[in-house]
């Protein structure tokens, strides 16, 4: 094998509920503070205790952070996996196990190394709790991961120190579990393996975090004093970073609270009292997944009937019922986009970074009550609950809130005749009150349709019409507001692009340097929101094909473009990713390629077979 | 059309003690058939409003849909309304109320609204003891969609169209006592007499406050062998007490028989006064309720009345334990954390 630095996969196959989360995020930490561009996945499954789980840690001195094919290293301590653990190595590649039980010879493979360690009789002999034993087992292996891959010692035995700060027992117990790990390998193996870490000053500022937790802390600096949720995977540990960073910031000294949130009956109570509480003048939102978007879709339409904002953060997961939910797509566009019945377009913001997930979630505030209309943030499981290299959060502190268009008392004084669905300024943004403003003006009754411009109870076709090109209008500034489309340098350089947003960013990326290796060259935009702006439209003209990637069947973005940009359908080829694990840049590669290949081949007298 | 509404009022109109007369807390012409039960208890949320001087816009109107849900619009026409989802009013109101705790909830539905699509939300709004007052204009039919029983018919009552009811009622008023709710009472529409001070001390009871509201359907459900119709409910009802409402620092003026009243006090003072007409129910034990409660459905009454009051369960501001200033009136300076406090969360993750 190649010697190699900074650049590797390693993969841990454990048993869930067992502990080794923290001892494989313990890993992750020490690359991140040696400099090093760092991506870790969870791949777990829809259990508690008894599962296989994987955690997936990719290393790239390059900065690539999505996912990529190939693992250079598996640490195994789970038997149920094993022989499929086995074949995931690639060829030339390392294979550790716990050897306190001889190996099966069925799991024998020709072409990879195997490290035998014995990792549990080493726990039971250092330790007498059980419950440890099992705990630092994991600790163990990490150990001998420190001298494989020249990890730094001091950096990881800091992280420990960290991590159980004032309690001494468990320092002293996860340092003595490291080093029975580092001096197993000193004594057995050879070591560092041919790919391995050097430290580096990659990172500089950067920060480590999963997207939840930055959407949580969003929404208390975007104002939020209201949520009402409903626990579903993956979205839950939105609520609890929100509540966590509410109880640090948001407590009188008298204890008092100046936050409510409310756990649910279920996901349409969540949103209910979302709608409810903006519309009773608070910042409100709720997070869910897909099943909770479709249970939602009822009060969604309402709010955008009724201009009520609402904000709501959906962390998409794969299809329906549970086992596969575990696992991360980008499958709720067209769910989240048109929720509800009648004519009803939402404004969605796509993340692809948890900065962007902290900054989204609190602009989405703004936009919600400026737009007076639902606003989804569509983050995914891969994003919200994995940990991600990220630019340090910001808030400028000059940034001030934008409420909308909300009258005073005094305005209504001076106002005359309120409208509440007047089209005063023309951007198709009426002006609104809050209840309990004014003791006889401004009070309107709020409903779905049936209304004219001064919200007084009408079936007439023509004021429902005049309503709903009102609405159509305001659409149209939407466009305006919502964050604008990345697009790379040196674009319209060729005749191709690629499209992409969300966690389908970091492979895209990679892939179009991938394919620039091999001589075809992309120009690149990625969308941070729907509606599109004009550059998206821009993009689409300038270029003969654009390939929309994206993590899921039906190609929902490209179908977004094609009904809302009026582009030809031939134009948009859509590059999928729908087996719940998170893209990569060879697929994303392989599947252009592919393409072009045939196009170019059909574009020949001769036909020629392509692979 | 049940009226036609002067387009002038008399000088003269009464005011009450914050200077507004009646017109002030009435609301648009009613669009529901005449002689609508819920027409009359529009009027008598008008008149509670008006005599407890409580001012328009600190009242809040939120309803699913229904008939029911479509009174808000014909009552208090100076406080912001929500005609919102079938069912789901609760959640609504939940969200307003968490927003500012300082106003006044009116929750309006019917028995198909609360009984059947939104059984789950009334179940769970009673649970988190939500300062609201919860009306169920109750007809035992769905009135909009031409008649069909509803979940609160009871078994055996004839519709219009001569069928039969096969399915057990749910009674409303039992199951939000059984649930935990801390101020139920049921009444009918045709009794203003009962009706209005139960409201008044409904609104100003701080938490939960249900009253089941018996509201014929003069259009599909007022037929012989309906036990939802005018007359039926007019020969089985039979009144828990008599009560009076005593706004705080009132006299009391009533007097009734030692051991017979029972007095209640209400978190701004004022006080329930109770006659008891039936000297085995208390409306502080709620074994005594669900008893009298039981003993009525055996008779075949319609037991009406404050039937349950808790004064000391905290309502879900309380659980939570909020500022007092309502949320909706922080400022960004209160609630945003600021650059450095992020600085220090940036560190966090390094």
């Amino acid at each position: 094998m190649k010697k190699s630095v900074n650049d590797f996969i390693v993969r841990f196959a454990n048993v869930n509920g067992t502990g080794s989360a923290s001892a494989n995020y313990l890993f992750a930490k020490t690359i991140f503070r040696m400099g090093v561009p760092v991506t870790p996945k969870n791949i777990f499954p829809s259990n508690i205790q008894g599962l296989p789980t994987w955690y997936e840690v990719r290393v790239s001195e390059k900065g690539y952070l999505g996912r990529r094919e190939g693992i250079d290293l598996v640490v195994s301590v789970n038997p149920q996996s094993m022989a499929k653990d086995v074949q995931s190595v690639k060829d030339g590649g390392y294979f550790i196990y716990d050897s306190t039980k001889k190996l099966n010879p069925d799991y024998y493979r020709e072409g990879i190394h195997y490290l035998g360690i014995p990792m549990m009789e080493m726990s039971n002999q250092a330790f007498d709790d059980p419950r440890k034993r099992q705990l630092l087992k994991n600790i163990i292996y990490v150990g001998a991961l420190v001298k494989l891959l020249n990890m730094d010692e001091d950096t990881i035995r800091d992280l420990i120190s960290e991590q159980f700060e004032g309690k001494k027992a468990l320092v002293d117990a996860n340092n003595k579990a490291l080093s029975l790990g580092i001096e197993f390998v000193e004594s057995h193996f050879d070591y560092p393996l041919p790919f391995s870490l050097e430290k580096r000053n990659l990172l500089e500022n950067k920060i480590l975090v999963d997207g939840n937790t930055s959407c949580g802390l969003g929404a208390v600096f975007g104002g939020a004093t209201v949520m009402a949720w409903y626990p579903i995977t993956p979205s839950t540990s939105v609520a609890e970073a929100f509540e966590r960073y509410c109880k640090e910031f948001r407590k009188e000294n008298s204890g008092e609270a100046k936050y409510a949130i409310v756990q649910a009956e279920d996901e349409l109570a969540a949103i209910g009292m979302v709608v409810g509480a903006n519309w009773n003048g608070a910042r409100a939102f709720t997070a869910t997944s897909g099943p909770g978007i479709s249970l939602m879709s009822e009060f969604l339409g309402l709010a955008y009937f009724a201009e009520v904002p609402a904000v709501l953060i959906d962390v998409q997961r794969a299809g329906p019922s549970t086992g596969m939910p575990t696992r991360t797509q980008q499958s709720d566009l067209m769910a989240a986009a048109f929720a509800s019945h009648g004519d009803t377009k939402h404004v969605l913001l796509l993340p692809a970074t948890p900065k962007e997930c902290f900054e989204m979630t609190a602009e989405s505030f703004d936009l919600a009550e400026h737009l007076q209309t639902p606003v989804i943030l569509m983050t995914d499981l891969d994003l919200g609950m994995n940990d991600h290299v990220s630019d340090p959060f910001e808030w400028d502190e000059r940034r001030t809130y934008n409420r909308g268009k909300v009258l005073t008392a005094e305005q209504l004084e001076n106002i005359g005749k309120f409208g509440r669905y007047l089209d005063v300024d023309g951007d198709g943004i009426p002006y609104r009150t809050y209840p309990g403003t004014h003791p006889t003006k401004g009070s309107f009754f709020t409903r779905g349709t049936s209304k004219d411009e001064y919200a007084a109870y009408t079936e007439d076709g023509a004021a429902y019409k005049r309503n709903m090109d009102r609405l159509t209008r305001k659409w149209d500034t939407a466009k305006k507001l919502v964050p604008e489309a990345v697009v790379y340098p040196s674009t319209n350089s060729s005749d191709l692009g690629i499209l992409f947003f969300g966690t389908s960013t970091f492979s895209s990326e990679e892939a179009r340097d991938l394919l620039a290796e091999e001589g075809i060259l992309v120009d690149a935009i990625r969308i941070k929101a729907f509606p599109f702006g004009e550059e998206v439209e821009q993009f689409v003209q300038a270029h003969r094909r654009v390939f929309v990637i994206e993590q899921n069947r039906d190609a929902q973005m490209r179908k977004m473009m094609i009904m809302e940009l009026d582009c030809h359908p031939q134009k948009l080829v859509p590059v999928l990713n729908y087996d719940g694990m998170p893209i990569t840049a060879d697929a994303i590669k392989h599947q252009i390629t592919t393409y072009l290949k045939q196009e170019n081949s059909a574009s020949h007298e001769l036909s020629k077979t392509s692979v | 059309m049940s009226y036609l509404k002067p387009l002038f009022s008399h000088p003269k109109l009464p005011k009450n003690k914050i200077g507004y007369t009646l017109k002030e807390y009435e609301g648009s012409l009613s669009t529901l058939c005449a002689g609508c039960g819920h027409d009359s208890i529009s009027a008598a949320i008008v008149r509670a409003c008006f005599e407890l001087s409580i001012e328009p816009h600190r009242v809040a109107k939120i309803s699913g849909i229904g008939c029911s849900s479509k009174t808000p619009t014909y009552f208090l026409g100076n406080s912001h309304g929500f005609n919102s989802v079938h069912g789901r009013m609760p959640s609504v109101a939940t969200g307003a109320n968490m927003a500012n705790k300082e106003m006044v909830y009116f929750g309006v539905s019917g028995d198909g609204d609360s009984a059947s699509i939104g059984m789950g939300q009334f179940v769970h709004v009673i649970r988190r003891n939500l300062n609201m007052v919860y009306v169920v204009m109750n007809n035992g039919c769905y009135g909009l969609t031409k008649g069909q029983d509803s979940a609160t018919a009871d078994q055996g009552s004839i519709s219009k169209s001569g069928h039969v009811n096969p399915f057990q009622a749910i009674d409303l008023a039992s199951l939000a006592i059984e649930l935990g709710a801390s101020f139920v009472a049921q009444s009918f529409s045709g009794d203003k007499q009962q009706l209005i001070p139960l409201l008044k001390a409904a609104i100003q009871h701080q938490g939960f406050a249900f009253l089941n509201v018996i509201s014929p359907c003069v259009t599909f459900n007022n037929n012989p062998g309906s036990t939802k119709s005018y007359d039926y409910v007019r020969e089985h009802i039979e009144a828990t007490s008599v009560l009076d409402f005593v706004p705080h620092q009132e006299e009391i003026k009533t007097q009734y028989d030692e051991g017979k009243s029972t007095r209640v006090e209400l978190h701004d003072g004022s006080e329930i006064q109770l006659n008891k007409l039936s000297m085995d129910w208390n409306p502080e034990d709620r074994v005594s309720v669900v008893s009298a409660l039981q003993n009525a459905r055996e008779k075949q009454e319609i037991l009406t009345g404050l039937l349950y009051i808790n004064t000391e369960w905290k309502d879900l501001h309380g659980t939570l334990n909020t500022t007092k200033t309502p949320l909706n009136r922080l400022k960004e300076e209160e609630l945003c954390p600021g650059t450095e406090a992020l600085n220090q969360i940036n560190i966090g993750f390094r």
